[in-house]
Order: structure tokens, then sequence, then C-alpha cells
């Protein structure tokens, strides 16, 4: 079976499931008695039935969520949210009633000077919507009446590491679940052929150095192991292990499968631990994945027109365009969270330069998957998130010319768009000071961005908690607004 | 409020029917309820208290809350307001409130009823009395003192244990739990051969004496105290604290008692006279990652750092989650905010700064390395180098003094040198005054009043700079750069790198002459007056591209540019603010005579870094005697100058005496050989391998202040605190010193309630895959209540009663009936006790990710059974570090060759943001933190891991070729192979089904031999040339069967 056919595609997640019960009977003939096949189709590959009921709370709006995670924080004054006002401040200190003695980074704090340094970038206003966006995002504002601009972000961490790994898990510390951890954990799987919980990443061209990923970032904390996010690598091995060794055919790999489910049955048969069932059902899921993940990777059919919308960068694998592709295939695939980091945004310095090569790899891309998965239908059952860990500050970091500035963390506020399914098209939220430094409405802090997440997956965020030594956690801490000026 | 009286009395009527069973113990049935459902607003947080009611004390819920109503009236359940407010139907009133989303079961709401009516008696939370030793219930027949109790249990839940597992499943469970690793032949041999009564006993004390006993032990000790090699956070460099983990796996070979084990590990520096082992043992508390980021906030993370440390221990001694009392009071348990800080003081003492780097310079913190305070020390064999070394620099020292008798005829010779030297000299050094200066990478090049250039506009990933000008006429012997701060600078700084820095990768000079012939100049030395750790300037005249091996076509020394290798240079820091100063770079060459009319071309290189460009800077020559030529001494250079063209009759005695001095240091003076030698040894002495450094703890001298940090954040430090410790627990003992060590040895006292429950329950965990509390992770309010409250007790006072032995209080729990069980089970048992709460049969569970690879290295012969040692890297995927270091001194990972690719799974290279894949598949820690409980998940990833992980099948085919070496038949060799993995006979059934699969591969492989070999090619080890390719491949898979089964990575 070739979990891509169309007619197979065309089936439902339950007609699937069935059809690829029915093709493993066949191909695993002899290994397992019908007996075990109860527990032996049961359980799903990752997730599975979700450990936990009651989820969703409510009708969700996105069945699938495919974060474009942004690491190392674009610069929200240079994208999104114009401040004509400050060309009039340029290199002039910043306002200390601006700047209100809020904390620096010590990268900054030493500067003896703090000068304003306006986009050079100009704006223009996009779509009926009238959003504005800045001129090195061309597709991505040709999209402008798809998007949910939130320009009043703010968090609680100045530095990377803590940013990042809070925008992740509601905790700056490591040890905490991942969004899609808790997602995989409340929800399950609706896919028995992939992991429910995917990871990419790429590295950026604009600042090739920076900023590290760490497997917690997708890692499930103190929740099972099994809802860990699974790292869809760029180089060498796709997915680690998937692939059988050199010299044994797809015959062998079968034979000996089935050889290790009839021990494993015969063990079964003298001890009864039901632990035994589980595994010969993994092994079974681990054959299905190397029959699905290498058919899922293989972008051989995709039409030139399909390929066009992300852009030339999008045949070379482990780039961003190449995942923004692979997410809508495991989009198509009901995989529930799809996340993708893409690095190089971290631009203290020579910022012009580096923010233009990072526009330059995920610009095209990022509004080709829009398109793709709006024609397919898929955009009204999948949120789209875009974002960073935190925005950058108006003053430039170092000297100030005429053509470079760079630009320090700034936690006060940043911008993250968000699309598809839930949420308000063609809508800005929140705003900022002139300045860009502080927000003057509708602040939305992480915990109330997770919140919303969560909620548009139709879990109440206050309600999916983990009872960890001996203490109810959940993803949003004890903190969490939803925000309902976004929702559709 | 509406209540409904009638509901009440059902309740009650409901309740009195069961009073003729056991009366309700609010420690195990009312307070787990409380706790989970009230407390959060009537518990111990006095700050949330809601309407001022609190329920854990009995005088406050009699007292009540606001209303005044008593919420508990002992024996009067429909007087008790808690009743009423739990029954009401009026939404408003009905507790918890909806908005909590906790509901009381009716079952539960009965128990509370029935509580109240037998009076309401509060107890202390149990795991904070100290434990007295119950009686031991009758022992069944060949059981021990544990078996009283378990059957005790077992028998009034209604089951019974099963009969004693098989001898080889017993071997082989006892060998996994102890040391990690299958039996041994000769040891399952001896098993099953031996018929005395105490067979079992001598096979544990076998287990117990093996060196990989230490090694299975620390492992999970590695968890708790967040061991690894590299320091976390962003670049997550690399850290050296191997020593401490041999420590550990020294400490339990020895059965070092736990209480000296904690006391060593939590205070080792404060014991009187401490030893070398317990310095290194307070590694302990070093374990924890350390913020290097470039833009970290010092104070923020000093107290990030201790915070680890005392959740750590908490979790680690008490199972207490002190970490919900850094903002607020502890919702469950009895532990204050205040408390929180009194205990955090006892850890902020340390002569640390809190952060990766020495007292938060940032520096050097992409290249990793141990933070102060550190501890430096010689292994066994380093000493005995040392002593050779040592013995050889007094040698050394001697042949220097005795060089001091041909000084005079040689300075004299010197003097004459320097005289023709310095003639016709004036300045010491002629900037260059260039009439051009270019960027290769596009870069704009302005020249600055100072005759300095500043760089603007682009800035390219890698450029060159070259300066063209008229040289000096005379001798050229040294160039001199000075690199000046710019406010137009990324960060005001130096460099054009976003974070001010430069990396100066290369210099070339070269003279034009006026006939147009060039001489390149020849780079011999370079000195800085600064250099960032890590990026010395030296490394441009040391081992560059064009090594000093390349020579001219007759042997002539060739002249070399200044060159770094590749990914080194000089850097300076610039991102640090106190760097962000001039810096010099000084650059000497070979003496080379300039005619007139030459012109000179430097060319700066800066090629490692992206955009790590040099941002301003300034080129001057000289043509002193090199000698003479360096960055700090110009005064005393014109003073010595003066001096040697002084007629040397009319010197002073203080004259002579500075000539002396510079003679003295110059490199032509005799003891220069001898220094040279001696040099070479005390380079010899400080690089000699073993000699390691390794982070500790050091108390400072005058304790740090403590504070309450309000919601525990670092820059919101409210009332000062002192030491002490929490009040829901005993005091420190009169004597007792009130620091780290009084803190340790309270621990360990034998009074405290947690410190001996908490071990036994970790140990009783390992050996039955649930604790006797299951939430071993919590012994706080919200824990579980035990499944036999009288054996752990019973077991936690024994322990510490028989001098914290570790291994006899193991040996204990292996020598009971309720360990040696089979692990049969019968689908009335998963009924009724599915999780093996009652110990209703023997525990069946998974291996941890460590011995399951030890394993498959054990049973193929592949495994080095090396015990401790620097951590090795074994196989890892392709890029597995690139992400999560592209700086950072941990990037690149190269796998091993030879035996590193084979040693025990607890010596492999630990990063922790990217711990290795294949063991976090299985359930390990990232070790990012202190974590005491892993789960036991099951993936299709742990298939592909096991079928398709290069060690698996390496390990599949190495045992596959013992298997072809034994003697016997086909089948005679399968159940060899059968037994070796799983340390049982296979079944005929079993032998079956291995035989048929075999046949059929033989015939595959036969017919694709190049198959065979390509399979046969995965892993270094060598593939033997005397069996047939077909043969091996054939086997390998059926070995890689066996590896994958069930049995194989579970413990029965």
């Amino acid at each position: 079976m070739n979990c891509n056919d169309r007619d197979f595609l065309g089936l439902n997640p339950a007609d699937r499931l069935a059809l690829s019960r029915r093709t493993f009977l066949k191909q695993s003939a002899g290994g397992i008695g019908l007996a075990a096949l109860g527990s032996i189709l049961g359980p799903s590959a990752f997730a599975g039935k979700p450990e936990v009921t009651g989820f969703p709370n409510f009708k969700p709006k996105a069945k699938k969520i495919i974060y474009l995670f942004q690491s190392g924080a674009p610069s929200q004054m240079d994208l999104f949210d114009p401040k004509p006002g400050m060309a009039k401040f340029r290199a002039q200190d910043l306002p200390a009633s601006i700047r209100q003695g809020q904390r620096l980074t010590t990268m900054t704090s030493g500067q003896k000077t703090f000068p304003v340094a306006p986009s050079i970038f100009n704006f223009k206003q996009h779509g009926q919507s009238g959003m504005w966006f800045s001129e090195v995002m061309p597709h991505i504002a040709s999209k402008a009446d798809e998007w949910c601009m939130v320009r009043s972000m703010f968090t609680e961490a100045i530095n990377h590491d803590p940013a990042i790994t809070f925008m992740q898990t509601g905790s700056q510390l490591a040890g905490r679940p991942s969004i899609g951890s808790w997602a995989s954990y409340g929800l399950g799987s609706v896919n028995d052929n992939l992991p429910n919980y995917v990871v990419m990443s790429s590295f950026g061209s604009g600042r090739p150095d920076d900023q590290p990923l760490y497997d917690r970032l997708w890692g499930a904390g103190f929740l099972p192991s099994k809802h860990q996010g699974v790292k869809f690598r760029n180089k060498g091995e796709r997915v680690l292990y998937l692939k059988d060794p050199e010299g044994m055919s797809r015959d062998i790999r079968r034979e000996s499968l089935d050889e290790i489910s009839a021990l494993n049955q015969q063990r079964h048969g003298v001890l009864g631990d039901p632990e035994i069932q589980t595994r010969i059902a993994q092994y079974e899921l681990a054959f299905r994945m190397q029959t699905s993940v290498p058919d899922l990777l293989d972008f051989s059919k995709e039409p030139q027109h399909v390929l066009d919308l992300y852009g030339p960068d999008v045949k070379r694998p482990g780039s961003y365009a190449s995942n923004c592709l692979l997410a809508r295939r495991l989009c198509e695939r009901d995989v529930r969270f799809v996340q993708l980091f893409h690095m190089g945004w971290d631009h203290h310095g020579g910022l012009p330069k580096a923010l233009k090569g990072q526009c330059a790899d995920t610009d095209h891309a990022t509004a080709g998957l829009l398109t793709d998965l709006k024609q397919r239908g898929l955009l009204d059952d999948t949120l789209i998130v875009w974002g960073g860990e935190f925005g950058r500050t108006i003053y430039s970091q170092g000297a100030l010319t005429e053509t470079n500035y760079g630009r320090d963390h700034h936690p006060r506020c940043f911008t993250v768009l968000m699309a598809g399914a839930g949420v308000k098209k063609g809508y800005v939220h929140g705003e900022t000071d002139d300045f860009c430094y502080n927000i003057v409405k509708d602040p939305v802090h992480v915990h109330d961005l997770n919140a919303t997440i969560m909620h548009l997956m139709g879990v109440e965020h206050t309600r999916l908690i983990y009872r960890y030594q001996g203490r109810d956690f959940r993803l949003t801490d004890i903190h969490g607004e939803l925000m309902k000026k976004v929702l559709a | 409020m509406q209540v409904r009286r009638s509901s009440i009395l059902v309740l009650l009527a409901a309740a009195s029917t069961l009073l003729a069973e056991e009366r309700v113990e609010f420690n195990r049935d009312i307070r787990p309820i409380f706790s989970d459902t009230c407390f959060a607003c009537h518990g111990p947080d006095e700050a949330k208290t809601k309407g001022k009611l609190r329920l854990d004390s009995l005088e406050a819920a009699r007292r009540g809350g606001k209303s005044g109503d008593p919420a508990i009236v002992p024996g009067h359940p429909e007087r008790s307001a808690v009743m009423k407010r739990l029954l009401t139907t009026d939404a408003d009133d009905h507790m918890p409130p909806a908005e909590f989303h906790k509901v009381l079961s009716k079952d539960q709401i009965d128990l509370v009823a029935r509580w109240i009516k037998e009076g309401a008696v509060y107890q202390g939370h149990w795991a904070f009395q100290t434990p007295k030793k119950p009686a031991v219930p009758t022992i069944p027949t060949g059981g021990n003192a544990i078996d009283g109790f378990v059957a005790q249990v077992r028998t009034a839940k209604g089951f019974s244990g099963t009969p004693e597992a098989s001898r080889p499943t017993l071997l082989r469970r006892a060998a996994l739990d102890l040391t990690g690793l299958p039996p041994t032949e000769a040891d399952l041999t001896a098993f099953l051969a031996d018929p005395s009564p105490d067979a079992w006993s001598k096979a544990i004390d076998r287990l117990l004496a093996s060196p990989h006993y230490g090694e299975r032990m620390a492992a999970q000790w590695l968890d708790f105290a967040r061991y690894a090699d590299s320091n976390g956070f962003q670049s997550d460099t690399t850290r050296t604290m191997w020593p401490w983990r041999d420590w550990v796996i020294r400490a339990y070979n020895t059965n070092k008692p736990f209480d000296a084990f904690t006391v060593e590990q939590l205070a080792g520096d404060l014991l009187p006279n401490a030893t070398e082992d317990q310095i290194i043992a307070t590694g302990f508390n070093r374990n924890h990652r350390l913020n290097g980021e470039g833009g970290r906030i010092v104070a923020e993370w000093a107290v990030e750092t201790v915070i680890d440390r005392v959740e750590t221990t908490g979790s680690t001694w008490m199972a207490l989650t002190m970490n919900c009392c850094r903002c607020h009071d502890h919702k469950y348990d009895p532990i204050s905010q205040k408390e929180f800080y009194q205990f955090f003081a006892y850890f902020n003492s340390n002569e640390e700064s809190g952060v990766l780097g020495e007292f938060g310079g940032a520096a050097s913190t992409r290249k990793g390395g141990n933070t102060s305070p550190t501890y430096s020390f010689a292994t066994p064999e380093a000493k005995v180098r040392l002593a050779e070394v040592e013995k050889a620099i007094v040698a050394a020292e001697l042949a220097v003094k005795s060089a001091a008798k041909v000084v005079p005829a040689a300075q004299t010779a010197w003097e004459q040198k320097l005289r023709q030297g310095f003639t016709g000299k004036t300045a010491s050094w002629a900037m260059l005054t260039g009439t051009q200066a270019v960027s290769k990478g596009g870069a704009s090049l302005k020249q600055q009043p100072d005759g300095s250039w500043l760089a603007g506009g682009t800035n390219p990933d890698k450029d060159v700079y070259t300066v063209t000008a008229p040289a000096t006429t005379g001798q050229l012997t040294g160039l001199l750069l000075e690199v000046i701060p710019d406010a137009s600078l990324p960060t005001q700084s130096l460099g054009r790198a976003p974070n001010g820095n430069f990396v100066l990768s290369g210099v070339d000079a070269v003279l034009t002459l006026a006939d147009g012939k060039k001489v390149e100049l020849d780079f011999v030395d370079a000195q800085a007056d600064f250099s960032q750790e890590g990026w010395p300037i030296k490394s441009l005249v040391e081992g560059g591209t064009a090594t000093k091996a390349a020579k001219g076509a007759k042997g002539a020394k060739k002249a070399q540019p200044a060159r770094a290798k590749t990914g080194a240079g000089w850097a300076i820091a610039g991102n640090d603010a106190e760097n962000r100063v001039p810096r010099k770079g000084l650059f000497i060459f070979t003496p080379t005579t300039v005619p007139a009319g030459a012109t000179l071309t430097v060319s700066l290189r800066c090629e490692t870094l992206a955009n790590h460009n040099v941002g301003r800077f300034r080129l001057s020559t000289t043509g002193l005697p090199s000698s003479l030529i360096s960055l700090k001494d110009t005064p005393q250079a014109a003073e010595l100058r003066a001096l040697i063209l002084k007629d040397p009759a009319a010197r002073t005695a203080e004259d002579r005496k500075v000539i002396a001095k510079a003679f003295t240091e110059s490199p032509e003076h005799p003891k220069r050989a001898a220094d040279a030698q001696l040099a070479g040894l005390l380079n010899t002495k400080n690089t000699l391998p073993g000699i390691l450094d390794v982070m500790v703890m050091k108390e400072l001298a005058q304790p740090k202040d403590a504070f309450v940090l309000d919601r525990g954040e670092y820059d919101r430090p409210g009332a000062k605190v002192e030491r002490k410790l929490p009040a829901a627990l005993p005091p420190l003992p009169a004597g007792e010193p009130n620091n780290r060590l009084g803190f340790a040895r309270w621990l360990v006292n034998g009074q405290h309630p947690l410190t001996a429950r908490v071990w036994v329950n970790r140990a009783w965990e390992n050996f039955f895959g649930t604790g006797l509390v299951k939430t071993s992770e919590n012994f706080g309010s919200q824990a579980e209540w035990p499944s036999h409250p009288e054996l752990l007790d019973w077991l936690a006072v024994d322990f510490a009663e028989n001098g914290w032995d570790m291994k006899r209080m193991q040996k204990l729990i292996l020598m009971s009936q309720a360990y040696r069980q089979s692990t049969v089970v019968t689908p009335e048992k998963l009924e009724k006790d599915p999780e093996n709460r009652w110990i209703s049969r023997g525990p069946r569970f998974r291996l941890p990710a460590e011995t399951i690879r030890d394993q498959a290295l054990a049973v193929s012969g592949l495994l080095v059974p090396k015990v401790g040692g620097v951590s090795v890297k074994p196989y890892m995927p392709e890029a597995v570090w690139d992400e999560t270091s592209v700086y950072g001194d941990m990037r690149n990972y190269k796998a091993d060759t030879g035996e590193g690719l084979y040693r025990r799974s607890l010596y492999t290279i630990w990063k922790r943001t990217a711990a290795p894949p294949s063991m976090l598949l299985f359930d390990s820690a990232t070790r990012e933190f202190c974590t005491v409980k892993r789960f036991r998940s099951n993936t299709p990833m742990q298939a592909l891991s096991l079928l398709n992980e290069v060690t698996f099948v390496e390990a599949s085919r190495k045992l596959a070729e013992l298997a072809l070496r034994q003697p016997g038949t086909t089948d005679q060799r399968l159940a060899w192979a059968f037994q070796r993995v799983t340390s049982r006979p296979g079944t005929p059934a079993e032998l079956a089904v291995l035989r048929k699969g075999l046949d059929r591969r033989l015939t595959a492989y036969a017919a694709d031999l190049p198959a065979a070999k390509k399979l046969l090619a995965i892993g270094q080890s060598a593939v033997p040339t005397d069996l047939d390719p077909a043969q091996l491949a054939a086997w390998t898979v059926t070995t890689n069967v066996l590896l994958n089964l069930d049995e194989t990575v579970t413990r029965e």
C-alpha cells in the first residue's frame, strides 16, 4: 500500500486505519495470531489514544498546527510595526521616559548612548485590510488579508535560551513539556503511520552562526517521553534509524519482524504481560513508518507550479522552503503538530543586510505555504503561527550609520503572525508606543498566546494538567488569558 | 445556602454500615483528598488563603473562616460547614469551585463524612514523622522480614504470590539490576550448578562485588546529580567533571555508607582535613548548568544556580518539591517562602560567579572549561609521571645556574651587536602613512586624522585589508598593528562582528623594491597586549597552513606570512564592555634590509568567522633589534638603547645592572638553552595528562547575605534571612555547625524522617519497577499513600540502624521471596493488581537506556569493560551536535575509533542540549536538571533504533560470529545464541522459529553476496575473513532478532 495514493488520501482517517490494518494483516500473515490483533492495532504510533479524557473540551477550530518559529528574534519595527515618527528622532538618545529604567542585556547595558535607529526599510499597506508590511517581505505582505498580526506580544526573558524555552514550554527553565508535547498528550494522534509532533529546523543565511536549538525545545519534559517531538533532521538521515541497514532487503526485514513478533507472542503466551503486545504493535508501526516516511519525503510527484509557490530554495533539502513543503505534506497526513525552527534572526549588528538574508530564506516559502494550504482546503482547519522569542530594541546596538545598525534583545514588545483556522483575517491586534518600546494597547503575554493556541485546538488551557511531583502543571503555569479579540 | 440535610443523613447511613471495618485514617484517606482539592486555597500558603479558612489543622478548621461557622465539628458531619459546602447544589457555595476543575467523588465525600463522624482526628503528614521500626509480621517459610510485610498485605488483598522464577531468569534479573549487564557464562554456570541453600546469597555477593556494580548504581545517580560533560545553555561548551563521576562509581563499589556518601557530596569541603576524594565529591553541587550567554545578567543566573542546588538537594534526599516555594509559600507542604530562602542560604556562599566563566566575564564562554572554584589533582598514573618530571626539573634548574659561568663573554658580544644595530636610529616606530588601503570584500576604508583606517559600509563575511605605503629605509624588524575602538562600530567596540569582536586570521607583508622585485617578509613571532582566551595572537605564527617545514628549493627557509590554522586567529573579546579599549598586536620579522625607494604592502586577513572583520586600525614599522621590540617596555627600551650607546667606562653600577638584566632577558643569553630545557619540562608538567581540575564547592569565609526574593525574582530582594531548617522538619541538633556540613549531617543523623525512607523507596523502585511510595519523586503531602507503610518504615529504620550500608540493604531486598517471584501474570491479577502494587507477582519492566545498549555490547563480546576515565564518543548520527553549537567548542561530533565505541553507556559524552539520541529514545533524562525518576515508554522509535542503529547492527554481527564459532550443529549454535542473550534455554518452538528464518536468509544471502557484504561492513570492528559472508549475514539478522525481543530489553 502506498499511503500517498490519491485513493488512500481520499479516505477518512478511520477508513485509512482500517485499510492499513487489512494490508498489515496480509503482510504479516503467520506472524501474529488473530487474538493479538486487538492490542496490536489499538494503540497508535506515537501518542495513540490520548491518555487523558475529556479533550478536546469543545469543538476545535484547528485540528493541526504549523508553527513557524523564527529563532533569534526578528526585528518587529523593521518588518511589521512601522514607526515613521522615528525619523525625526534619528540618532537621538532613547528618552528615559520610554526606557523607564527597564533592564538591558549586558551586551548594551554598558553603552553610553542609545541612539534611536529608525528602520531603513520602507513600509506599505497591503490588501483590503491595509495591513502594513516592510518591503523585505513582499510575499508575506501579499497575504495581508489572511494574516492576523499581533503587535503587542511581550515576554519575561531577555536572553535567548530562557526566552525560547519560555515560548515553547511556558517556563524559562529547562524541564517543562513543550507546547507540541502538551497537544500530543491531550489530544492524541489521528495518524497511525507518522509521529504526532514533528520538528524540523533550518539554518538562516542572515546570520549563519546563530542561534543554537536545543532538544528541550521539543522535549516532553515530565510528560511521557512518547510525546516528545520527532525530529526530521536537515542533515544525514532525516528520521533517525529509519533506514534498514545496508544489505538488508525489505523482504528480509519483514521476515525478521515476523520472527520477532512470533517469538514475542510465544513469550506472551507464557507470561501474560500485556506490555509484550504493546511492543509487538510498536514494531509493526515502526515498519509502517519505514514505508510512509520515505513516501512523505519524496517530492518528485509535486508538480512544478506547486514547487514554485515555495520558491527556488524548496529543492534544497533541509532549507526552510523545503521544510515548509514538508509541513504541508505532514498536514495532509493529519500530523497534529508540526514545528519549524529557522535560525539566524539575532541581529545585534549589521541588521539591514542580515534581515534581508533571513527574509530571502523565509518570505517566499511562508507565503507559498499559506497559498498551498488554502488551495487544498487545509487552511480551514490548520493554524499557522509565525514568530520568535522576543523583539528588538529601537536603539542601535553599536554604531548607527546611514546604512547600518544593530538591535539588542527587547522583551517588552514584539510581533507574532497567525493565520488559518479560527483567527481573524486581515486583523491587527495590539499597539506599541511611538518608539516600539512599550505596549500601549492589548498586551499579549506568552502565556496568552499559548492559551489561545490551545483554545483553537479545542483545549481549555486551564484544564490540560499533569500531576508531577505532587503539583498540577500546565502549559500556561497559573496564567494565560485567551486573546478573545483575535478569534474569528 | 441550600443544604440538603437529607443527603448528609443518607450519606451517614451509608458510612455507618462501613464503620465495622477499619477506621478512616487522616493521612491515608483524607489528606490526599484535602491536599488535592482544598489546600490550594485553604492550606499552608497564608497569602492565598481564601475566606480566612485553613483546613490543614483541626484547630484552624474548628475555628472556621470568615463566616465564623466551624468548618469541622468533630463527630458531627451534619454541623460541619465542610460537608455543607461539599454537598450543596448552589453553584456559588459549592466547593471546590467549578472553575477549579476538581470534583470530589461520592466515595471521597463519604470518606470525609466518616472521618468527621469518627472524631476528625488529624495527623501530621506521615512522611514528616520520624519512622519507627514496626514489629515484623509472621515471616512465610523461606522468606525474610520483607516477606512478612508483603504477605500480610497481599493476603489482605486476596492474592497469593507466584513461585520462584527459574534460576537463569533469576540470575539475569539480579545481574541486570545490580550491574546493568547480563550474567557472564561463568556466573550462570556456577549458579546453575550450585545446589547449596545459600547459592542465591553467594550469587548476589558475586554481583555486588563486581566492579560493574558501581557503574550501574552511578548511572542513576548521574540523573539525580544532572551530571554532564557540557555546561548547558546557549553554546553548551565542554567542562570536565568525569573525575566526580568516577568518585561516584568508586563510592558505590567500595560500599561507602549512604551517610558518608551524602555528607561528602554535600559538604566534603567543610570536613576537617578534607581529603582529595572528599573535595572532589562536592562536585555534586557543581554539576548544574552554567549560563554563558553573551547578554546574560550575572545576578539573575547566580540566583538560578543556587536555586538549582536547593531543588536538586530537596528532590534527591528528601523527595520534596522545594521549587514551589521560590515564589510563594508551598501550596501543600508546610514550607514557607521564607523557609525556602533560609534553605537557599546554605548553598549561596560558594566562591563562584554563578555563571559560566570567571566571575562574570564573557570572554571564555564559547570555549567552555571549568568555572571556579575548581580543584586540581593528579590521577594515580599521573602522580608517578609527575614525580619523574619534577626530578628532571631540579636537574634542569641546576643546569640553568651553571650557565652563569659563560655570561661575561657572551654579554660583551651581545652589547657589540646591539651597538651596531642602534647606530643611526632615532624613532622606535614609524607610522605607516599609507597612501592607499583597499578592502577585498568591498568595505569602505577611510583614513582618520590619527592615521588610522576605519572600515564602514558593507561588512562582508570575510575581508582582507591591504595597505600600501613607502617603507622606511634601513632595517625592517617589526610591524605594529593598533586596533582602536570606534563609536561607529557594533557595540562601540573594535571589530565589525555584531558583538563588536574581530578575528584576525593572518597578516602578510611584502616589500616592492624600486625595480619591481618583491621580497616577502618572514614573520617569526607575534605578541599582543591582550588576547581573548582561546584566540591568542601567537596562533598566527604557530602551525599555520604554510608550516615551518615548507623550505625553499635549496633548503633555505622560505619567508612565512603570519597565518592561523583554520578556525583560529587573534581576537579580543570585543563583546565585553571592559575590552572595548585600544589593543596592540606586534609582529616580529626576520630582519630585512630595506633599500631606498621601496614600498611596503601589508595585508590584514579576517577570514575565520563570518563578519568578524577589524573595525579601525593603524600600522607602524620598526628597525629596532628584535630583542628590543616589545609592547611592554618602550621607555625601558629607550633607556637601554642610551645605556648601550654610552661609553662603557662611563657607566655607573646602576647602568651595568640594567644592562645585565636586559641581557639576562635576551634570547642571546647562555642560560637560554638551559631555560628552554627547563621551560620544556615545566610545560610537560603543566600539560601532563591526568593532571585535572574539577569543579568543587568552596565556602566563602563570610557567608553571603540571602533575602526572600519577591516572586522569586533576583532583582526584587525582600527581607534578609539567615540559614535555618524548615520548622516542619526536625531542628539542627545542638553542636552542629549551621552550614552545609551541619545540614548534610542533619539529613543522615537517623532522626530525619525523609532521607532513609526516600532512599530505600528508590531501591525498591529499582528492583520492583514501582516504589512502595509510587510518587518516589515526591514525599510531600501530595505523595501517594505507601502501598506498604510498615515495610517502608521498617526498611528505612533498618537501613539507618545498620550503618546506612547500601549493599546490605539491597541484598536484603534481593533475598526476599517477593523479589524472587516469577513474573507470570494471570488475567485476574492484571485486572485487580494491574500495577503490581501488592507484589502479587515478580516485577517485569523494560531495561533502562544504558542497560539496553550495554547488554548488546556485552553479549556480542564488543564491550570494553574498563571502569572510569574521560568520557568517550561512540557512534552517533551525523551532525548530531550541529544545531546546538554553531559556536562553542562542542561541534562537529566525530565518533572515536576503537575502544571509545564500545565502552559502557554511562561513559558516553553527554552534551545537555543534544543528549545522545539513542539514550533519549529510551527515556533517559536530558541532565539539564535533576531528574529522580524516568519514564518507561514503548515506542516505534525504540524499535527502529534496536533494528537499525549501527551499534546494534554491529553487535548482531559480532554475536553471529561468536555463534558460528561455537562447536556443534546449527541448532546447537542457535540454542547457544538464544541463551547467550536471554540467559535461559530457548524452547523448541522458539528455536524452530529462529531456524526457519535463518534457513530462508541463508538462501537469500547466498544468492546475493554483495548484499551480505554490505551488511557485514557496518561498524568499525573487523569482519572475519574465514567465515562465509552469506552465513555470517544470515546469522547477523537472526542475532538482531534476538537483540530485539521484548524479553531481551526487559528484565523478567
